[in-house]
This record gives C-alpha cells, structure tokens and sequence, in this order.
C-alpha cells in the first residue's frame, strides 16, 4: 500500500527515502567558501525565522534557496547581507562577519532587494550616477543601462517605469560596483518572458566574471536553468542542497494525469506500484513509482474500472516542482 | 565625485521634486511675513515690525525645511525600503545624515536670500548688528531642526511622522517664540516656550541682528537641542 500525500501533509513510505527527515550533509571545505552558514539560529518572538540552518557556497557558483513563504530565505538573506543580526551559529561571507565587518563586507557585495529600494522620483541615470561615487572601480552609468537595456528610458522617473524595467534597474544598481558576491532576491519577479530571458543571460554573463550569486526564486525553471546548486529550506531548516539534475534522480519516475477532483487518493494508493501519491489539487495527481510501466497498466486498468478518464497523462522523471511539493508539503506559489 | 557630494547633490534634486513640499516650505514664511508685515504684527518695543518678524520667518523657513520636509522625506525613503538599500552599499550612516543635514542647509540658504529680499525690497529692512554672527546662529539652528527631523524620522513610522511633524510645526508656530515672543505668552506657557529650541532660535537671530551682541543662554539652549537631536538621531537612525 503506497502513501498518500496531499499539499498540507507529506508522507512516504515503501522504502522511499523521506528527504524531509533526514539530516543534510554538505562537503565544502570552509575556509574556500563565498559563504558559510553553520548552526544559524533566529528567532522573533515565538517564531523560530531559521532554526539550526548549516551550509557553504562555493565561490563562482549560483546558488538558488527555495522554500514556501515564512521559510526563512529572506531573514536568512538578510543575516548574509549584514541587515540582521543572528541568535546563535557562525556565519561568514567572504571571509567577513557580515555583523561586525560589514564595513569591510559591503563594497564587495551586490543586493537586489524583493521589491522598491529605489527613490520613486529618481530616474535610472541619475540613480546609478549615485551609486557609482559610492564604490570603487565602478561601471559606469550608460554602460549598464545599455546593458539592462534601459537607454531608451535613462531619464523617466523609476516610477513611470514598468514592473520589469524596475526590476532591471534593480539588477543594474546591484552589480555596479563589480561585486565579488551577489544577492538576488527574486530578480525576475514581473517581468515578461523575454526580459527574463536576457535577466537570465545577464546573470549567467555575471558568473561567468567570476561572481558568487545567491538568489531566491519562485520559478522552478529559473532556478533550474541557472543554479549550480539549489537549496530547499522550510521552517528555518535545510531540507536538500543538491544539483537540480541530482535533486530529479532523488525522485526516480512519476506517472502524472488530472482527472476529476472527486478522486480519493487513498483510492489511488491501492495500485500496487505506486509509491507515492502527490495531490496537487484541482484534480491533479503525481504518483511516484520505481516501475513506470507497470504502473501505468495498473493506472490505466484502475481509471477503465472506474469509468474515468485520464487527462494528460504522463511519464517521466520528477521535475523540480514536483521534488518542492514532496519535501515541503507547498505548491512554491500559493 | 565623492559619496558624500554624490549623496548630498541626490538629497537637494530629492527635495525639489518633492513639489508640495517645496511649496509649503517655500511659500508659508513668505506669505507669513508679508501679510503680518503689512498688518504690522509685532511688540510695540519694536518701531519697525519687519525687525521683529523677519527673524520668526527665518525660523519658520529652518523648521519647514530641516524638521517637516526632511522628516517626511526621510520616512518615505524608509518605507519605500530605500534607505535599506542604501544601508547595503559603502555608503556610511554618518555620510548619509551629514548629506541630509547639508541639503536642508542648502535649500535653507534659497529660502533666507527670498525671505531678506522681500523684507528689504518691502519693509525697509536694513542690515544690522553682527551679520556673521546670524550666520552663525542660522548654522547652528538649521542642524539643530534637521537633527530633530531626522529624529523623528527614525523613530516613527512614515505616516505617524508625517502627521507629528505637521503638528509639532503648528505648535512651534503658535508657542515656540516665532509668531509671539515667548516672554509676552502668559505665566508657566512662557518659561516652557523660552526652553523650546525655536524661541531660543528666534531670540537668538533677532537680538543679533539688532543689536550685534550674541545672547548667551539662548545660543546654549538651541546647541543643547541641536547635540542632543543629533546624537539620538544617529543613534536610532535604522536603515530599515
């Protein structure tokens, strides 16, 4: 009998290793990291924001950190960024206590806040103009407006500018001053697939200069396409830090459908190869096999027993998405 | 260009832009002196009333610029989460302040050049006493009410600022030594309004200029403010 998990609860059994309760292990020497995290602890009030949180980041990497909302990413950014300060554990960014060197810390580091950081008033040129006295050795202002593509609009007010040529800004004023390790905290948020497109190029040619980069995301793909590694965390805890190729093959096969929304899934689970069965809702199922094809029989057999029709039925391998619901228990857009 | 120019430069274009503000800034003192002098509002000791009101307007002109309009500002800055990124480039808290401080002097400056213009071109008023020393005094009074702006800023949120700063401006006009000297407001009312910073501000100024002699306690009453406003400004300024 397989298990079943619904979006609020996950469960597995049959052998399938639970990610989820199994502590995760990472095997960076310290001294080399960008950035090093060990036994982090922060607290606000009751609520434990990150909770014995433990990993390292390797110089010239992109490393995405997933997790629901209220997971501890943007406090945990924050620690790194030098904004907050930590209950308890080691932190180090670029050899820095972002704490009590952040004066040596900040002229290396490049931040992209989640939203605003930008006086409304102030136009692109004029923004950059500013930030570019503020470090040395700085881009300087038209050549990164051309390069977010934002000459066309260097003298509207930040304002005027839609959600995406905001975002771009946001980019541009992050990497002016050539930093060393750059944090990004939903850097394609509202924009359009084309811009996320070249905002993807960007970030990779930034890599490629030898910038350490963190992001958070809520696009699987992005955090597929561009991250080395991707850490999932939920409730302030390391749950996986692996390589998205490896963080799919963890998965093994799934068998995907949508079917109607009255399916029991506990009606699922009595098909004898599946392992696992994901409700994502609004009728959608994923079930995790080790035999596909068998599973697929018994599906098939099963759905023609019950008059029901399978829709967009599919077999494959457990995408990025798929691997978030299982260890987290959350769709990473709710 | 260093930061500090940079940022400073930044703070100016950030104010103008600010049009109601400026407006308010700009306009209440000149009207203010206008119709008071032409009505002729002042203290009988003073034969020309432009003597008595003229130093009120130049402090009513510092306290709009360095405790409204920079209080306010500075909280938006906050809460559009600006100041947060700033708080993460080199830029240093103390170059921040110091730029904030350095524009509200600056727009100051515009603001006495009208307000003496029209008090000369209208009321004949002419310069008198120890024009350094006023300098002086205006200096210092300026940093004093950007200090407590920034204070303000610091320790309230965007719209509680906006609403106490509007009301602490009122106050000062009306029981702060600007429209009324404080001496000539009634029994307790007027010990309590010779303490407060724009009465020492405006006795200050207009003992000056009167006389060319600096009056000791108010000068030490206004720095008192002034250092205090400044250090716990820098103190609770959150970039967050």
């Amino acid at each position: 009998m397989a298990s079943i998990n619904t979006t609020s609860q996950p469960v597995t059994a049959n052998g399938h290793v639970n990610l989820a309760h199994s502590p995760v292990q990472d095997t960076v020497d310290i001294g080399s990291a960008a950035v090093s995290i060990t036994d982090l602890h922060k607290r606000y009030g009751d609520l434990k924001a990150v909770d014995g949180l433990s990993f390292q980041i390797r110089p010239g990497e992109i490393f995405a950190l997933l997790g629901p909302n209220g997971a501890g990413k943007t406090t945990t950014l924050e620690i790194l960024e030098g904004y907050r300060s930590r209950d308890g554990g080691a932190v180090s960014v670029l050899g820095f206590d972002p704490q009590r060197e952040a004066t040596q810390l900040k002229p290396l580091i490049g931040v992209m806040l989640q939203s605003g950081g930008i006086y409304p008033t102030v136009t692109p040129f004029e923004l950059l103009e500013l930030l570019n006295s503020f470090y040395p050795n700085a881009r300087q202002p038209a050549e990164l407006l051309d390069l977010v593509g934002l000459t066309d609009s260097a003298s509207t007010r930040y304002k005027q500018l839609s959600g995406g040529q905001q975002r771009r800004l946001a980019l541009a004023a992050a990497i002016i001053g050539h930093p060393k390790l750059l944090f990004l905290d939903e850097p394609t948020s509202a924009m359009d697939p084309q811009a996320r497109r070249v905002t993807w190029e960007l970030i990779e040619a930034q890599q490629q200069q030898g910038t350490t980069i963190i992001l958070t995301t809520h696009s699987m793909e992005e955090a597929e396409r561009l991250a080395d590694r991707v850490a999932i965390i939920d409730h302030g805890k390391l749950l996986t830090l692996e390589e998205p190729s490896a963080l799919r093959r963890n998965g093994g096969s799934t068998v995907r459908f949508s079917g109607p929304a009255s399916i029991d899934p506990a009606d699922l689970a009595g098909i004898p190869a599946a392992n696992e069965i994901i409700a994502k809702g609004s009728g959608q199922f994923v079930i995790e096999t080790d035999d596909p094809i068998a599973l697929l029989d018994e599906l098939t057999t099963w759905a023609r027993q019950r008059g029901i029709l399978l829709d967009d039925l599919r077999a494959g391998h457990e995408t990025l998405e798929d691997v978030f619901l299982r260890l987290t228990g959350h769709q990473i857009r709710e | 260009m260093s930061a500090l120019i940079a940022q400073t430069r930044m703070e100016i274009r950030l104010t103008m832009r600010r049009f109601e503000a400026v407006l308010i800034t700009m306009v209440v003192p000149v009207i203010l002196l206008i119709f008071l002098g032409l009505i002729g509002l002042a203290p009988e000791e003073y034969s020309r009333p432009v003597d008595f009101l003229l130093p009120s307007m130049l402090v009513l002109a510092v306290m709009s610029t360095g405790l409204v309009g920079l209080s306010i500002r500075t909280a938006y800055e906050r809460s559009y989460g600006v100041l947060k990124r700033l708080g993460s480039t080199p830029l240093s808290r103390g170059n921040l302040l110091l730029a904030k401080i350095n524009s509200v002097i600056l727009v100051t400056l515009i603001q006495i050049v009208v307000l003496i213009g029209i008090a000369a071109l209208g009321f004949g008023w002419r310069p008198e006493g120890n024009l350094l020393l006023a300098g002086i005094v205006l200096v210092i009074g300026t940093a004093t009410f950007a200090g407590l702006g920034l204070l303000l800023a610091g320790i309230l949120r965007a719209e509680t600022t906006l609403a106490a700063a509007n009301t602490i401006y009122i106050f000062l006009l009306l029981f702060g030594g600007i429209i009324w000297p404080a001496e000539r407001l009634p029994g307790a009312v007027s010990v309590v309004s010779s303490l407060l910073p724009s009465s020492a501000f405006a006795t200050a100024l207009r003992d000056i200029l009167s006389t060319g002699e600096a009056p000791v306690t108010p000068i030490i009453i206004l720095s008192v403010w002034g250092i205090a406003g400044i250090l716990i400004a820098s103190r609770t300024f959150r970039w967050e």
